[in-house]
């Protein structure tokens, strides 16, 4: 009963001054839109930025480093007195994946995974008429590739399909093909580390926004790759594994490492740099946020600072005739409240509505091939954070005058009359 | 002897700033049921003080006060503004309606603070009260489209609402011309004849107080007789 006449002794305040509650409300939709939009618009370009990367990478990826062996025959002789060791040379299968098949299998099975992608890496030169321009060839599953690191995003032009279904086919890295002016259909010439020279179809081009990798990299099937090498079909140099759980990468490789006895990567390790920035962005987004509310926190407690003079009379005498300090306290934080939840929730419509214009606009860039507008999250977690900050902002604004009201002695205002 | 709803016992208070000086010394009396009590003296001899010490809005003086036998002392702030609530009316001077509210809903604020009825039947008692005080004409009006008068009128309805032990008043006419003091005093007159009403009025109308059945002159903080 007192909280809703509370309530209406709040309304009719309001009302009876409602066009600086309205000011006061629209100072908190205005920081409130802007909030949601400039979080909304630095997490899209965070998650643009780090899906640059992070979609592309494996969550864990297990290879075969080429190292010396941990156990060099001398140790292996240890206490046998003097040992002679004659021509020791490398041998062994350099980059391979020892036992496939049967990592792969396991992989499957294991319910952290999301899926694997096998992998294998040659290093080719592109034959441009006398020169030889240095390139990597990636042998992928073009299924597997396109379902975990969507790799058909990045190929601009031609099918990835093609990869798989044309025999002896090639996505070539745009500025490569820029550089031997090859385009889909042309037949180009490349040269493997062994000295074999094998002639590949373009069946499409991939951009991937770094250039870089762009003059490098190109894709073509597993076969055609182990082909290429020379290798039988059990040859793979790298296992890109997507797990559910990003988080759980580095404990995965860890397992990995151990279980599998090859070389294992985490996404952490191998990416640190990408979380660095992502945060420090976020952070900028609510300081500017949190900054504008105070400034609308402000405007209402300026606006609640005036009513209470203007209303002083009003004051005094609900607390004559048996309203307590609290009660009145209590109808100046509701009002300043009813300005927040107000002016919030309009302002998270239209940072909906301001959101959805930035989404809108025309953004294109050489280097970012999947990207048409400006990237814009709309996450609802920055919603729920808009809404609760307005409200705690507009409580604290309302706090300081609701308590001078709350202390204002009737004495002094009846008898001043 | 009948019920005593006010009593004080030896209320002294002094201004402290910037020197100590006593407004009220050693003030005891008490006031009975249904008594019409005025309070006379000549400006700044201590009444209004007096009365706000009654009326437990204001808490700085030394001494005791009941208020319908219950002592006044030490209570916290919240109790004291249930007790103004529930036990006391007042009229003031000026009449201090809330402009936002229709005559209606500014008499039944008291009550529905008070939370002892539904709003429904507190809005039922609103109407009687100011059935009794000839204004429920006005009912669904804006304080500010009434006279002077009328709104005085609407004080005391408000006043009236939650049934008080005592209605106190701080020159309650000192606003209204002739006719409408008048209107206000017959009023009063009515509320003591007819409902036991007991009315502590401070006034410096020597006129209003004569007609009341008792009055309490003061002087230089001290009562000169009752």
């Amino acid at each position: 009963m007192n909280s809703k006449l509370i309530f209406e002794i709040a309304k009719s305040l309001l009302l009876a001054r409602w066009k600086q509650s309205m000011v006061a409300a629209v100072g908190v939709t205005f920081s409130i839109a802007m909030f949601i939009t400039l979080l909304g618009f630095m997490t899209g370009l965070n998650d643009m930025l780090d899906g640059l990367i992070l979609n592309r990478t494996p969550h864990v990826r297990l290879f075969n480093e080429v190292k010396p062996n941990p156990e060099q025959p001398t140790a292996l002789v240890k206490g046998l007195g003097y040992v002679f060791i004659q021509s020791i040379k490398p041998t062994g299968n350099g980059q391979n994946v020892d036992n496939v098949s049967a990592i792969l299998q396991a992989l499957r099975k294991d319910n952290r995974v999301l899926g694997v992608s096998p992998k294998v890496t040659a290093q080719v030169f592109y034959n441009v008429g006398n020169i030889d321009i240095t390139g990597v060839i990636n042998g992928v599953d073009v299924e597997a590739e396109q379902k975990l690191f969507h790799f058909s995003d990045y190929v601009t032009k031609g099918n990835p399909t093609d990869l798989k279904n044309v025999p002896n086919s090639i996505i070539l890295g745009k500025a490569a093909a820029e550089k031997m002016m090859a385009s889909i259909g042309d037949v180009i010439q490349v040269t493997t580390s062994r000295g074999d020279r094998q002639p590949l179809k373009v069946v499409g081009l991939f951009q991937s926004g770094l250039q870089d990798l762009d003059k490098v990299q190109s894709f073509a099937s597993l076969a055609t790759t182990q082909k290429l090498l020379g290798k039988p079909a059990s040859y793979i140099t790298d296992i890109n594994i997507k797990s559910v759980d990003i988080l759980s990468a580095p404990a995965m490789a860890n397992e990995y490492r151990k279980l599998f006895a090859t070389d294992a990567e985490d996404i952490q390790t191998a990416n640190s740099q990408f979380e660095t920035g992502s945060s420090v962005r976020s952070v900028i987004s609510y300081a500017v946020g949190i900054t504008l509310l105070i400034v609308a926190g402000f405007g209402i407690y300026n606006i609640l600072n005036m009513m209470i003079y203007e209303k002083m009379d009003s004051i005094a005498i609900l607390k004559a005739t048996g309203f307590s300090g609290s009660d009145v306290k209590n109808i100046f934080i509701t009002i300043a409240l009813t300005i927040g939840f107000f002016g919030g929730l309009f302002g998270l419509i239209f940072g909906l509505l301001l959101s959805n214009i930035v989404d809108n606009i025309p953004f294109n860039t050489a280097g970012l091939p999947t990207i048409k507008t400006f990237p814009v999250n709309y996450s609802l977690k920055f919603y729920v954070i808009g809404m609760v900050f307005s409200l705690i902002t507009t409580y604290l604004a309302g706090m300081f005058p609701a308590r001078k009201a709350s202390k204002i002695d009737p004495v002094i205002i009846i008898r001043g009359k | 002897m009948s019920e005593i709803i006010l009593e004080a016992k030896a209320i002294n208070k002094s201004f402290h700033d910037p020197v100590t000086i006593p407004i009220l010394k050693d003030i005891t009396f008490s006031v009975n049921k249904g008594e019409f009590v005025s309070v006379i003296g000549k400006s700044g001899c201590g009444k209004s003080t007096l009365l706000y010490i009654l009326s437990t809005m204001d808490t700085d003086y030394e001494g005791e006060l009941y208020i319908d036998r219950q002592l006044m002392n030490h209570l916290k702030e919240g109790e004291l503004a249930r007790i103004r609530n529930e036990k006391i009316g007042f009229v003031f001077q000026f009449h201090y309606l809330l402009n936002e509210f229709n005559v209606l809903r500014n008499v039944m604020l008291p009550g529905i603070k008070l939370g002892k009825y539904a709003a429904k039947e507190v809005e039922h008692r609103a109407m009687e009260k100011l059935k009794i005080l000839g204004i429920d004409d006005q009912a669904l009006k804006l304080p500010n489209q009434l006279s002077g008068g009328q709104k005085q009128r609407v004080a005391i309805a408000r006043a009236l609402i939650n049934d008080p032990h005592i209605i106190m008043g701080d020159e309650p006419t000192g606003n209204l011309d002739k006719k409408n003091s008048e209107t206000v005093f017959d009023i009063f007159q009515q509320l003591t004849k007819e409902f036991n009403q007991t009315l502590l009025i401070v006034t410096h109308d020597n006129e209003f107080a004569s007609r009341t059945q008792r009055i309490i002159e003061m002087q230089d903080g001290r009562i000169l007789k009752q």
